[in-house]
């Protein structure tokens, strides 16, 4: 599955790095914890987590993880956009708090095999 | 002449390196306390190791263990001098602070023990879990603190 397959099926706000929505994601890592994502998450997974500052796109980059999903409305801080861009990590927005988000998106996955 | 070369580094501790192979020397700083740089020397290593044709899974491993040495320094250290050496066989990170210490590093290494203040873990850092991190993600680590005068960090990432 796609990252623009998720944004479609949930209605994903695409913050930046549109041009990258046709990466691969392998699986998914909710947290906010940032050294929690760093040695548990993998390369290609989705990160849902309501941090919004810019030290989660080097976390994203270094990690390469496939993108950033931010719950409950959450918006990006300017420089974390910025950043983002720069280095090619979509970041989105979802209405849902993590439990659900996490939820829908791992049933995505899981169908989607 | 390279038999005398390789007794006398492993008197000393340096690795030997093949003569023609592409090696890498370079030192990084880091400032303390500023968050909007951190992660730029870790981000610096792993493209550097990247060029090197060190593969993936290694690089990610040595951007982890950099990323939360990093993050360690500009937490808490006024300054750093991160030391990136590759030889054949291995890739080394030495993190070299000047920065208040650690009294205890058994408790230190415990996994979610943390000094952190409001303002580290309002962004998600000070969970204790970060030197678990190094350790985990580094063949080898070592580790050694001086109260009043700085940390000292050693991470090997072996390499085929």
């Amino acid at each position: 599955m796609k990252i623009e397959d998720l944004v479609q099926a949930l209605q994903l706000e695409v913050k930046c790095g549109k041009d990258y929505l046709n990466r691969e994601v392998t699986g998914g890592y909710t947290g906010d914890l940032l050294s929690d994502v760093m040695g548990n998450a993998r390369e290609g997974y989705i990160w849902i987590t309501r941090q919004v500052h810019q030290n989660i796109v080097a976390v994203a980059s270094l990690k390469e993880l496939a993108g950033i999903i931010l719950i409950n409305s959450c918006q990006p801080a300017p420089d974390t956009l910025e950043k983002a861009e720069a280095e090619k990590i979509p970041v989105m927005v979802s209405g849902l708090p993590a439990f659900e988000i996490s939820g829908q998106i791992y049933n995505l996955l899981t169908l989607a095999g | 002449m390279r038999k005398e070369l390789s007794d006398a580094c492993q008197k000393l501790k340096i690795p030997v390196g093949e003569p023609n192979q592409n090696l890498y020397n370079g030192s990084f700083t880091i400032e303390g306390g500023n968050f909007n740089c951190a992660g730029i020397v870790s981000t610096s290593i792993k493209s550097i190791l990247q060029k090197l044709g060190i593969p993936g899974d290694l690089v990610r491993k040595a951007a982890i263990v950099s990323y939360e040495a990093e993050i360690n320094v500009v937490s808490y250290a006024k300054k750093a001098v991160v030391n990136l050496m590759v030889v054949p066989g291995s890739v080394n990170i030495e993190v070299i602070d000047e920065g208040p210490g650690i009294p205890n590093i058994e408790l230190a290494m415990q996994e979610g023990w943390s000094t952190a203040d409001q303002r580290i873990r309002e962004m998600g850092f000070g969970a204790g879990m970060g030197l678990c991190n190094i350790k985990n993600y580094s063949d080898e680590f070592h580790i050694s603190s001086e109260i009043g005068k700085g940390t000292h960090l050693k991470m090997i990432i072996q390499t085929p």
